[in-house]
């Protein structure tokens, strides 16, 4: 007879591919972060399930960010599609991506962005989709601009567009950027450079792919992500004698 | 596969309001509910001084003790009208505030049982991976034997996962770093 509150497995923590809490290099970080240690939290059902959210967060034009305005945005239009998979390299269906980006010159359209770049009446910056059976997921937006900040002298960000994601489990829930190849400024960054493993941090840059690329329309960009994956049943051998 | 390494995390930044909010997001059940509260609460960064610029989500099971999801061992149960998911936007103040019912007791699966709790993320500009939490409520018994308050020796520590009973609900502030700072997990 199977336990009924065993759980079927939990999720692998992951901390090398991901920055330190604590990185100096990124000025706000300073005050914005615990200086004690954290506690470990077994995993449970809290932590293996989560929200599944899916097809009802999303509105018909919200994968195309070209689309829903009077006129065409300015800028590079770009196709960005990949998968999004678990550490085992399972594909990981149903699940909700959000995303948000500059517009072609570098500005958000967001009150507190005080860049003096053109605001584009035909471009909102925010998209939203599901993956399909396979994990796949596409967005048609338009190349992202880099943008000033404060951060340190001279300080850029790289061209990126923001990325979050549930997953199937709290566990596997991720906000993070996708970045575009060969960017210049990659070397002054820290808040890429924040992730020290250079696997890792390449693991964020989208590569460019002609095979995705639509004739004389839009440039085509791939990147797949990867959430936690899985541990197998916790407590197998104490729970053998029931 | 003993591959571990997973896309790793960035900051949400400070751009993420077109993006991430939405308008029914606040709610993880209905206005109306039956049971219904209001879970408010504040950031604050090491200076004491509020976030303005955070999200913060919760999930948590429903008021019996179920998720509707297919990990739950003991099967998925839906109940309707029930996200259990709940994200809001600090505003000037840091102020956030999230509107849901108390979930059940939640076995572990070794004989022990969790006090009824809301697993809690923190994003923010600063912040390069998420921080989580949990808020427990201050009027259960169940919070003694709770094995994840318990394994917190210092009382002052424990009390950061308390939310404290307000009218029309719960205040459960959240202290990212300094004399108050909230205990967060690594999961």
């Amino acid at each position: 007879m199977p336990n009924p509150t065993r759980l079927p497995h939990t999720y692998r923590r992951d901390a090398p591919s991901h920055p330190p809490l604590d990185f100096p290099g990124y000025r706000s970080n300073a005050l914005r972060v615990p200086h004690r240690p954290l506690v470990l939290l077994p995993q449970r059902l809290t932590e293996i399930t989560g929200p599944l959210l899916g097809e009802e967060r999303v509105g018909a034009h919200d994968a195309d960010l070209t689309a829903g305005h009077a006129d065409e945005p300015q800028g590079q239009r770009i196709i960005v599609s990949g998968r999004v998979l678990d550490g085992d390299g399972r594909p990981v269906a149903g699940t909700l991506l959000e995303v948000w980006q500059a517009n072609a010159g570098g500005r958000y359209r967001h009150d507190g962005d005080r860049h003096p770049a053109p605001l584009d009446p035909n471009f909102t910056g925010v998209g939203r989709t599901v993956t399909d059976a396979e994990g796949r997921y596409s967005f048609t937006t338009i190349q992202p601009g880099a943008y000033p900040w404060r951060n340190h002298d001279n300080a850029w960000r790289p061209a990126h567009i923001h990325f979050s994601l549930f997953g199937t489990a709290f566990t596997q829930r991720l906000i993070t950027q996708m970045y575009f190849p060969g960017d210049p400024l990659f070397a002054q960054d820290p808040i890429y450079n924040s992730v020290r493993d250079p696997r890792a941090r390449e693991a964020m840059v989208a590569r460019f792919d002609l095979g995705t690329t639509v004739p004389e329309w839009a440039l085509g960009y791939r990147w797949d992500i990867v959430l936690r994956g899985k541990n197998p049943t916790p407590l197998e051998e104490e729970d053998d004698d029931e | 596969m003993s591959e571990s390494w997973t896309t790793p995390s960035q900051t949400v930044g400070p751009f993420f309001r077109h993006g991430l909010l939405w308008e029914d997001g606040p709610y993880a059940v209905p206005e109306g509910t039956p049971g219904g509260f209001w879970l408010t609460g504040a950031v604050f960064d090491g200076a004491g001084a509020p976030v303005p610029d955070a999200v913060v989500e919760t999930w948590q099971a429903d008021p019996d003790g179920r998720f509707d999801h297919p990990d739950d061992p003991r099967g998925a149960v839906a109940r309707p009208g029930f996200r259990g998911f709940a994200r809001s936007a600090t505003d000037p103040e840091g102020r956030f505030r999230v509107f849901t019912v108390k979930p059940g007791p939640l076995p572990t699966g070794d004989g022990a049982t969790e006090a009824p709790h809301l697993d809690v993320s923190v994003f923010c500009r600063g912040m390069l991976v998420r921080l989580v939490t949990r808020a427990y409520f201050p009027d259960e018994e169940a919070n003694a034997a709770d094995p994840v308050l318990t394994s917190i020796d210092d009382p002052a520590a424990r009390a950061t996962l308390v939310a404290a009973g307000v009218p029309g609900g719960y205040r459960f502030d959240i202290h990212l770093q300094g004399e108050h700072e909230t205990v967060f997990f690594d999961l």
